[in-house]
Order: C-alpha cells, then structure tokens, then sequence
C-alpha cells in the first residue's frame, strides 16, 4: 500500500539546534504584565498599612501628642471624648461597642448562612441551587449604605415595637443589620467548602444505610469543619471592618456598657464619623489612625487564621480527590 | 490462610506444571484454585434476581432486559468491557442508581423474592441488608474506629462496649485487625490503599449486610493487597452473599463461582465460571475473555 511510501516522504523541517532559544515576544509581555499586576496590589496593600502606621506613630514618638494621651491611656481610662475642653481618649468604650456589635452580627448570621449553605448544597434540587447560589452571591455586593438605610428606617422602628428599648438605634439593631450583610460573605464559603466534599464521602454513607440528612451532618459538614470555620472567621473579619451600616443603625453613642439594647459606637464608625473634623496631626488624627492599625491588625490576622483552616481541609482532602 | 499459600504458589507455577491432579484449564491459561470442601453450605438458595431489568439514564439505555439469579453463599462475577453496564445493574441492587437525576426503570430487582423497586421499600433497610464496596477506597475523614462504627451508631446502637465489640469483629472478618488494632483511634486515612480498602470492607460488614456488591474493589490495589481482598472474599462467602463487578478477568477467574459477561447493557452470557472461561456458549463471550476486544 502506498501508506509507508508517503510516511516517508513527508517533508520534514530541519531540525533546529536545541540552544538556538526563539524570542517569543507575546509570551514575555504576557509573563511581566501579571507580574506587574501582582506586585502592584501586594505593594497597595502594604504601603496602605506603611501610611496608616506612620500617621498613628506620633503616638509613641511626639512629646507634644503624649502630653493628651499615651498608648496605656488609650486602654486604661474610660472615656472617648475627643471633642471638648479636655479631651478624652479611651478606645475601651469603642472596643465594646465593636464586640458587641460583631457578635449579634455572628450569633445572627452564623445559623442563617451555614443553614442555608447546607441545604443548597445537600438537599436542594440542582434547579434550586443554580438560582439561590448566584443570587446570595449577588447580595454580598449589595451596597452596605442601602442596608444600613433599611436599618436604620424599617428595622429598627420594627425591633422597637418588639423590644420596647428605648434607644431606637442600637447595638442590636446595627448588629442585625451587619448581619445580613455579612450572611452571603458566610454562606458562599461554606458553600464552597460543603461541595468540595467528595461525593465518594456522600456514597459511601448512603450506601451504608444513611438517610440524606443522617450523611450531611454526620460525614460532610465534619469534612468540612475547617472550612465552615474559616467562613465563620471571614465574617467576624467583614463585620469587625463594616463601617457604614454600624454609623447609620447604632445611635453612635460611645458609652461603656454591655447591653445590646443600649446606644453604641464601633471602632470603624468613628473613624467613619470624626476623621473628616479632625485637625491634621494632632492628638485625635493620631488616635484614629491608631484605631485604624488595631483593624488592620484585627482583620489581617483574622484572615491569616481562616486562610490556615482552609488550607487543613484541602490537605486533608487532598488525597481523596 | 492456607488457602492463600496454595493460591500464591499456583500462580507461580502458570505455564510451567506439566503432571497434577486435573483441574479445569481456563482459556486464560489460569487455573482455577477448586477446594472441595471450603466450608461453605452446601445449600446456596437465589438471594438476588433481576427479572427484564431495563434501565435508561434520559434517553440513553444503560441495561437491556438483564434476567439472572445470584446465589447465596456464592461469589458471582460481573465481567465486559468499560461502558457495558456492569456497574450499573450492580448499583441496582441497592438502589444507588436513585441518587443519579432522570434514571429509569423498568423490570424487576429481587432481594429474597422482595422487589427492591416496590412502591413501599425503605430504601435505607434495603441498604443496610446489601452493602456496599466501591472502586476507590473512601474511608471517612474520621478515625479507624469511627469509620466501622458509622453503621452501627445510625442503627442506635450507643454502648461503647457494644461498639468496641462491632467494631473489633468487624476489623477481624476483613482481616485488618492485627494490622490496625494500635491506630484505632488514628486517622484512617494514614492507612495504605490496601488496609483503607479493607476497612472499607469492615465498615460495610459492621452493618451486617447479606449481601456484599464489591464495584472493581481491587483496581486501585497493587497485586499483593489484590489477593488479600480475594483471599477475604472466599472467606465471607461463608456466611453471606457477595457479588463484584471487575475489569480484571484473572480475577473472576480466580475468584467467583458464577460470572456474567456484559456487553453493551445486555447479558450476554452467564453461567458457572468454570464454563464461562473454558466453554463459553456465545463466540462474543470467547473474543472478549481471550483479549480480541474490549
């Protein structure tokens, strides 16, 4: 047949010494153009953090801002008030009103989100999950100043004819309202980690005589725990951070007190509020980029911490996949 | 484990024997190891029949009027090509074809003359007298001990001593006790392929399923935990029914009594292995175990 003879008559280039290295010029600018990319948002981020901590330094180093306040009276006194004759600058008050503020926000979106994660990745039908998926996703980016408007006009008018509290905004109120904002933040990370489970896990179980709900409780959501808390710890991260809807929905007062029913004020919040007014580089603008290190800090080390349970789960299921 | 020696030494003498005591020489050039007397019952009733069992998955047909029985205290083979339906007419039996969206059926899967497709079965029941080994071991990301206890825990079985009893049982029939006994508490999933896959067996056996479908439980193993597994199954066919799905004709060979051949979702052929491999009745079944196709 005539296969073999027009095997070998192909034409064949000649070969091309090994050394001879072509230009390949797209492949170069396609390498240094993401290279660029990278290093610029990492060197953002820290020459973010390299400002913040230079405006919050005086507070170490100035004689002049240490004769108002020093980095123990910001923790031993009890008193945020930055405005009057004699200033007063304890972060305690706005330290309370953020843990309090984050923790109804958790205690309320915490069981809403994981709930919800759960049963769109376990049992929902795949239509319902093609829809409720990128919807919940969308509502991450909704606009916080929206959120915090409904709080601030439906919601809280509502918690109060419930509640009968008499400060109409409060910790509670905003704490709910940063909950919802940080619901989808949750639910899609849990989500995520849920169905990264491998179905072999789902198999086994059910083939072992589980019910549906017997094999998400008892085999994926443990798989997943990792995860779960790492989407837990993003959310306390988002609602430590949230600074618009806790300005808008907590009545701002800096007062120390644990009820949630009371008028509060969050560490974000007043950066939010007081930087505007302050006097370049004197003892307030100090104190507030000084707030401003703290959330960076907090959230930074918050995220290392989820980071770090997310990579246990892909370790740990590594091997299965 | 005796049996195991004289399997091994068997393997090693392919080819080269000349004078023996007869025993059937497949088409394969295996022979087949034959205890008389391997302590099984005598009396193996049909525990699992198929009757016209059809199967579509949407418009595509999976199985096409699949009628055979499967015998107790036997080990039946399921032999053809990737595609053939093999692993699906297994995964019939315990109905873990449900779990697939837009499945079809039409026929009948009995379990003890009970048709596990009847408008009232407990699929979780059903589940729980036929168990369950897949391809891949899949241990839960849980402890040794964990993973064997998972079946007796959602039965309500809640005493730590009864557990500790299950478990350690359980551990010994598939032959992994010994070998895990000081990591019960230790992750299974440090334990090798061949040891997960075990325990996989163990898990499945704490159940105390009648049956035992295996799908391919031997292809992810390297030769050596191949033969435990095989050596394992002739000893649990002792007191239960077991039915494996596998690519690997040395291994029907070897191992089953019965085998039926697939092929693009009907059953071709089925009968006693012995016959399959050294009489089979239809020429497909012949090209495909002498390695023509598939």
């Amino acid at each position: 047949m005539p296969l073999v003879d027009d095997a070998t008559t192909v034409e064949r280039a000649p070969a091309r010494p090994l050394t001879a290295k072509r230009f390949r010029p797209f492949e170069a600018l396609a390498e240094n153009i993401i290279f660029a990319a990278s290093t610029v948002s990492i060197l953002g981020v820290f020459l973010i953090f390299v400002f913040v901590a230079r405006e919050a330094l005086p507070l170490l180093t100035s004689r002049q801002i240490q004769e108002e306040v020093t980095l123990s009276t910001l923790f031993t006194t009890r008193m945020w008030q930055p405005v009057g004759v004699e200033p007063k600058y304890s972060v305690i008050p706005l330290v309370i009103g953020t843990l309090k503020v984050t923790i109804v926000a958790i205690l309320f979106a915490t069981p809403l989100a994981i709930g919800g994660a759960i049963y769109t990745a376990e049992f929902a039908p795949r239509k319902v999950r093609e829809l409720v998926k990128p919807v919940i996703e969308i509502l991450a980016g909704f606009p916080s100043v929206v959120l915090g408007f409904i709080a601030l006009m439906v919601l809280a008018t509502f918690l109060q004819k419930i509640t009968g509290v008499q400060s109409r905004l409060n910790a509670f109120v905003g704490g709910i309202a940063v909950g919802l904002a940080i619901t989808p933040v949750i639910f899609t990370v849990v989500e995520d980690a849920l169905t990264a489970i491998p179905k072999a896990f789902r198999e086994a179980s059910l083939a072992l005589g589980a019910t549906k709900a017997q094999t998400a409780l008892s085999v994926v959501v443990p798989a997943a725990a990792p995860g779960i808390a790492a989407a837990i710890i993003l959310g306390i991260g988002r609602g430590i951070g949230e600074t618009m809807i806790v300005l808008m929905a907590t009545g701002n007062a800096a007062i120390i007190s644990w009820n949630p029913f009371d008028s509060t004020r969050t560490m974000a919040a007043t950066i939010g509020q007081e930087m505007a007014e302050v006097v370049f580089g004197d003892a307030h603008y100090t104190v507030l980029f000084f707030i401003g290190v703290m959330l960076f800090a907090i959230t930074f080390a918050l995220n290392l911490t989820s980071h770090a349970f997310v990579r246990r789960i892909t370790r740990k299921l590594g091997s299965l996949k | 484990m005796s049996d195991s020696i004289e399997m091994m030494s068997e393997e090693e003498q392919v080819g080269s024997r000349v004078n023996g005591p007869a025993r059937p020489e497949t088409l394969l050039n295996i022979e087949r190891v034959r205890v008389p007397d391997d302590g099984r019952p005598i009396d193996r009733p049909v525990k699992l029949a198929s009757k016209h069992l059809s199967l579509w998955y949407g418009p595509k047909q999976a199985l096409s009027d699949v009628s055979l029985e499967i015998r107790n205290y036997e080990i039946t083979a399921l032999i053809g090509p990737s595609g053939c339906g093999k692993s699906t007419f297994l995964r019939a039996f315990n109905r873990m074809n449900d779990l697939i969206p837009n499945v079809r059926i039409t026929g009948q899967v009995l379990l003890d003359g009970e048709d596990v497709y009847g408008r009232r079965v407990d699929v979780v029941e059903l589940r729980r007298r036929v168990g369950m080994v897949f391809q891949k071991p899949n241990p839960f990301p849980k402890s040794v001990f964990e993973n064997v206890a998972y079946a007796p825990r959602l039965s309500g079985v809640k005493n730590m001593g009864r557990l500790t009893e299950i478990v350690e049982k359980a551990l010994e029939r598939a032959a992994l006790f010994e070998e895990v006994k000081d990591v019960l508490h230790k992750s299974a999933l440090a334990l090798s392929g061949g040891q997960q896959q075990r325990l996989c067996i163990a898990r499945a056996l704490a159940a105390e399923p009648e049956v035992l479908l295996m799908d391919e439980p031997c292809s992810a193993l390297d030769p050596i935990s191949t033969l435990r597994i095989e050596e394992l199954m002739r000893e649990l066919a002792k007191s239960i029914c077991i039915v494996i799905v596998t690519h690997n004709m040395q291994q029907a060979a070897r191992v089953s009594d019965r085998t039926g051949f697939f092929l693009l979702g009907e059953l071709i052929e089925f009968g006693s292995t012995d016959d399959i491999f050294t009489r089979p009745a239809d020429s497909r079944t012949e090209d495909y175990i002498t390695g023509r196709f598939g």
